[in-house]
């Protein structure tokens, strides 16, 4: 206890040693991030500390392009089975370690063998790696893999120091050691995580901070009213209800990003016995009764003060990958009764939802219950908590699920585990052929325009057998003091602290 | 009184292995798998299964609490599956900030609600005996989640006086600290409060009608005498007593203020723990709390013991 | 060892007196009628239980009724308290709340009723063995916080009101299996118990005609008292997501949702919390009373 104070001491009169101006950022975050090891980690709350913590070896930009971090440039083979990077020089990890291509080639090694990693499902296309020179490193393909690039993005291609995750194995998030622009400081758990400016960062001209410190505050009000008191400078997921407080408050902007997920229906069609249900495995025209049933744009404006975007496919309508064929559906109830009729229930027909226990998708909830009963499905709601729900999902113990995914940069990470025949995350239990074939071959080209026209192929089969209900995309809301300049929105919800600064008070 | 400790102490044995019986069989049958939730949005079956394998959950219940006891014998409560920090090291930062909690609601309980027993019962019968007595009950039976709630609404939100959350080391700021903590304190205290002073008043009307107030009245010492140096002091033994028992009650209680306030301490800790299925954290709580509570009972009779010369022998 | 002096329980001493024992009725029903404000609780009580039993006949709107053009709308002729997060009348929902709140205090003490006094009963007439096991057991569960056990228990079960009100009930048993078992030790000691076992009377017969009518008293008022602190935890388990289960309303589940409207409508937030603290102090005042009433030292 005396020696984090002590560290942390240190740290404030080294942050004040760094020169005038440099002041210390507080961010106030929806909760409370797991184990701080980019290769065990699971949350999204995580990857927002990683963000300042731990460099990428690609970043995007706010329009999804992939950009260097720690790789400068790349290149693939003629046949897309090898990917030769060239790596950034004279970068160093917190601790001293300099980077270079042992270092990524003990990163990519400890993702795919470390036992506790969680990384390894998306990396398992590299089946070799070569250290080509100092700085230059191959992977080697078993099959083209379109997705790799944008895994590398994300926390699969987060380096950590080669020297502290030998030595700390499998306990590394206790005190984690990357070459980010922050270094880490210390951690209480469900109080905060204290990162202080790297002076030997790459790029350290363009971090104004000395520091940051994360704070996890789960309700949205009390976030709120912190910022608005000055406890913090920046709060991220403001909640959309309380949008109009924020804006009306002189010293707060808002800043705003579609993201990268969707929010939808999962029915169970074919995982275990309980896909035996008017929704299930027949349930098609039921399913699509219940998609006209709904009115998205109202839940949107209902629940979410219109600040979401409604959907119905896997990425928004904003998105380059979006189907244009299949446009967003208005509310039909006649439709959805005529469906209902054909489907052989005239007088109605009973559908049970589970629900995580958490106010807004509860609220979510309610909405659709009283829009679909009015085309004469009568919802009825099971809430769970989330831990159970997601159990209970897995397992195939459900028949429909309100259910939501965080997004990723690939156009393919929000639909193939999903979507194809025994597909990692596919708790619908869906299973068509086509489909199969259609994503496995969008997954193995890096042609953009030849990937959109598989996924618009097989978004028609998949909006004919609705196994998910796409329902909306969440827009994050990041509510900041006016002190704070310099930060710009990205669609994956991270908060990159290059360019941000803070006015003194 | 040595002996009488040991006794107790030895008492007490029997009913934390039943506790931690209870506890452990009780997240077993949890329904949420602690591991599914670990292994998070991609679920990959490998992961899953070594993590099983990892935290030992494929062996018979029996064998694995045998082998959680052995652990916190030696004093190791385990690792958060959560974080992967020991859970006794969370507990060692969690612990100080709820008895910081703890230990502001109790003096603002005491300053409150002793004053206003002992008026209450020299009033007895008054106005301000009847006001005093719906205040205490009005205190009892406000929900203090809503409380909260409706402080952090008008004196933060509204007014902005205080902050709404969070927590500052009292040994880094100690100005801020206590700033910080006032109306989690005061929410907390408030049916504490109630407690004391109703408790005060009875004790007090106990002493008031015994002999020898009577007979310090009779002796013509001043009522502010009679009542401050015999009645109080002999109506304290009972009030002593209670604080040391309500204090074990009150880090107990700070489940739901912290939860509002936003408090990083152990309240919030052990709901958090349950609702993200980390077991090792929840067992440990439930251990260290049920110590706690047995201690505070002790500490409870030994000061009754110790103010009671009658029982000293 | 001094009794864990809790201001919600009963001494037990103090209700035991021979003479009030013989032809109490009268007695009490008239003190309680002289006490003031254990008629205001009652009042109180009648007041929200009549609420909760005419809400069908009430001309008030569905409670599950949405209305997305009324969406948290403040406190209006047409909704006297304002609407909620998607339209429904919280007046409405307040009357039909009080049931939930109601029955989750009624039913979760009458669980802990029907487990504990018996347990206590076993416990304190037969002592040895038996006596030992279950003051452990209560021991043990005493010591895990009363809160932190209904929420590991609700948890446990699944959120919903019924599984709420089990939690509530099995954490509130050991209050009255130690209650129980004091008042019995001290009434089997009593001479008419020893000698009504001297003649010969079956164990069953002594126990309910003796020893059952003597503890009921305490165990009343500790009943009355404990409905209060079960009002409490069922809004602060629906409150945590762990109760009521929407459509269907709860005070403590709407305080859950209201608590993310602060800013834009805190008459949600209002309303409930009013309600749970007026209908647990007419419990509050009604035990209080019942206590007075039953105790033949107080005049």
């Amino acid at each position: 206890m005396t020696a984090i104070r002590l560290s942390l001491a240190a740290a404030l009169l080294g942050a004040t040693a760094l020169g005038a101006g440099a002041q210390e950022l507080r961010i106030g975050l929806n909760e409370d991030p797991d184990i701080l090891d980019p290769d065990q980690s699971r949350t999204f709350v995580g990857r927002i500390v990683y963000t300042a913590l731990c460099d990428k070896l690609v970043d995007i930009t706010p329009e999804l392009e992939l950009i260097p971090q720690l790789a400068t440039e790349w290149s693939w083979n003629d046949d897309a089975t090898q990917l030769t990077m060239q790596l950034r020089e004279g970068v160093t990890f917190h601790d001293g370690t300099p980077f270079d291509a042992e270092a990524v080639a003990a990163n990519i090694d400890r993702s795919q063998n470390l036992e506790e990693s969680r990384r390894k499902s998306e990396l398992t296309s590299i089946t070799n790696v070569e250290v080509l020179g100092d700085h230059e490193i191959r992977f080697d393909l078993d099959t083209p893999d379109a997705t790799l690039l944008a895994q590398l993005a994300d926390r699969a291609g987060m380096m950590i120091s080669p020297t502290a995750a030998e030595e700390a194995g499998a306990d590394f998030g206790l005190e984690p050691i990357c070459s980010g622009p922050f270094s880490f400081v210390e951690r209480v758990a469900q109080d905060r995580i204290v990162l202080e400016a790297f002076p030997e960062y790459w790029n350290a001209e363009e971090i104004m901070l000395a520091g940051v410190t994360y704070l996890p505050i789960p309700d949205t009000t009390v976030r709120l009213a912190n910022l608005q008191s000055g406890d913090l400078d920046m709060i991220e997921r403001l909640a959309a209800t309380d949008l109009a407080a924020a804006e009306g408050d002189s010293s707060i902007t808002v800043e705003r990003a579609t993201s990268l997920g969707y929010d939808g229906m999962t029915f169970n069609v074919g995982n275990g016995d309980r896909a035996d249900n008017p929704f299930g495995a027949d349930g098609k025209l039921l399913r699509q009764a219940l998609s006209a049933a709904i009115d998205r744009a109202a839940i949107s404006q209902v629940v979410f003060n219109g600040v979401t975007t409604p959907g119905n496919q896997q990425y928004s309508p904003e998105s380059p990958f979006y189907a244009a064929d299949y446009p967003v559906p208005g509310r039909d109830v006649e439709r959805a009764r005529e469906l209902l009729a054909e489907a052989g229930y005239e007088d109605g027909v009973d559908l049970e939802v589970q629900v995580p226990n958490d106010p807004v998708n509860q609220q979510v909830m309610q909405v659709i219950q009283s829009m679909a009963g009015e085309a004469g499905i009568r919802i009825s709601l099971q809430s769970k908590e989330f831990a159970t729900m997601l159990a209970d999902q897995t397992a195939g113990d459900y028949t429909a699920s309100l259910v939501g995914w965080s997004g990723r940069v690939d156009p393919d990470g929000n639909i193939h585990q999903f979507m194809t025949t025994n597909g990692g995350i596919n708790d619908s239990g869906y299973s068509n052929e086509e489909v199969d074939r259609l994503l496995n071959e969008a997954r193995q080209t890096n042609e953009t325009e030849e990937r959109k026209a598989l996924y618009a192929e097989a978004r028609g089969i998949l909006n004919e057998d609705l196994p998910i209900v796409y329902l909306w995309h969440d827009t994050w809301l990041w509510a900041l003091s006016d002190r704070v300049q310099g930060f710009v929105p990205y669609p994956d919800g991270m908060i990159r602290l290059e360019g941000v600064s803070l006015a003194e008070n | 009184m040595l002996s009488f400790i040991l006794r107790r102490l030895l008492i007490a044995i029997p009913t934390i292995i039943l506790i931690s019986i209870f506890v452990f069989s009780l997240q077993k049958f949890l329904p949420g798998d602690p591991v599914l939730a670990m292994a998070g949005e991609e679920r990959d079956p490998e992961t899953i299964a070594f993590l099983r394998e990892k935290y030992n959950l494929n062996d018979p219940i029996p064998v694995q609490y045998l082998s959680w006891v052995g652990n916190a014998l030696t004093g190791d409560l385990g690792i958060s599956l959560r974080t992967n920090q020991p859970v006794l090291e969370l507990i060692g930062q969690k612990l100080p900030v709820t008895i910081q909690l703890a230990t502001m609601s109790m003096i603002f309980a005491l300053l409150i609600g002793i004053p206003a027993g002992i008026l209450s019962a020299i009033r007895k019968g008054t106005i301000t005996d009847y006001v005093a007595n719906i205040v205490a009950l009005s205190g009892l039976s406000i929900p203090n989640f809503w409380l909260g709630i409706m402080l952090i609404l008008l004196v933060s939100v509204k007014w902005q006086l205080l902050p709404a959350s969070g927590y500052v080391p009292f040994d880094q700021d100690p100005l801020r600290s206590i700033q910080v903590m006032i109306m989690p304190a005061f929410v907390l205290g408030t049916a504490l409060a109630a407690t004391l002073m109703r408790h005060t008043r009875s004790a007090m009307l106990t002493v008031l009608t015994s002999d020898y107030v009577r007979t310090a009245r009779a002796k013509g010492l001043t009522e502010r005498r009679v009542i401050l140096h015999h009645a109080f002091r002999n109506a304290l033994t009972p009030i002593v007593t209670l604080s040391a028992l309500l204090f074990g009650e009150l880090i107990a209680g700070a489940v739901l203020t912290e939860q509002i306030f936003t408090v990083p301490g152990f309240g919030k800790l052990v709901v958090d723990a349950v609702f993200n299925r980390d077991y090792a954290v929840v067992q440990g709580i439930v251990l260290v709390t049920a110590v706690g509570f047995i201690v505070m009972n002790l500490l409870a009779d030994i000061a009754y013991v110790l103010l009671n010369p009658r029982l000293r022998s | 060892m001094p009794q864990a002096a809790d201001p919600m329980t009963v001494d037990a001493e103090s209700l035991n007196d021979p003479v009030l024992d013989r032809k109490p009725e009268n007695r009490v029903w008239k003190k309680f009628r002289a006490h003031r404000s254990a008629m205001f609780g009652g009042t109180l009580v009648a007041f929200f239980v009549a609420a909760a039993i005419l809400a069908p006949v009430l001309p008030i709107p569905d409670p599950t009724a949405t209305d997305w053009a009324a969406v948290r709308q403040a406190p209006s002729s047409v909704h006297p308290l304002g609407t909620d997060e998607i339209g429904r009348d919280v007046l409405s929902r307040l009357v039909w709340g009080a049931r939930a709140s109601l029955l989750a205090g009624v039913v979760s003490v009458l669980i802990a009723v029907a487990i504990g006094v018996p347990l206590g009963i076993a416990a304190g007439y037969f002592r040895g063995w038996i006596d030992a096991v279950i003051s452990r057991c209560t021991e043990a569960l005493l010591a895990a916080p009363f809160l932190i056990l209904a929420i590991a228990l609700a948890a446990f079960l699944g959120p919903s009101l019924t599984n709420a009100m089990i939690a509530i009930g099995i954490s509130a048993t050991p209050l009255f299996v130690r209650l129980t078992r004091g008042q019995v030790l001290s009434v089997a000691a009593e001479d008419y118990v020893e000698s009504a076992r001297a003649i010969g009377l079956p164990t069953h017969k002594v126990l309910l005609r003796y020893i059952l009518p003597n503890t009921l008293p305490p165990i009343l008022v500790q009943a009355t008292l404990t409905i209060a602190t079960a009002i409490i935890a069922e809004a602060s388990l629906s409150f945590l997501g762990l109760g009521q289960q929407p459509p269907a309303p709860s005070w403590g589940s709407m305080l859950n949702t209201a608590k993310n409207f602060l800013n834009q409508a805190p008459w949600m937030a209002l309303w409930p919390g009013i309600a749970i603290f007026l209908v647990v102090l007419g419990f509050n005042l009604l035990g209080d009373g019942l206590r007075d009433a039953l105790d033949p030292r107080e005049q």
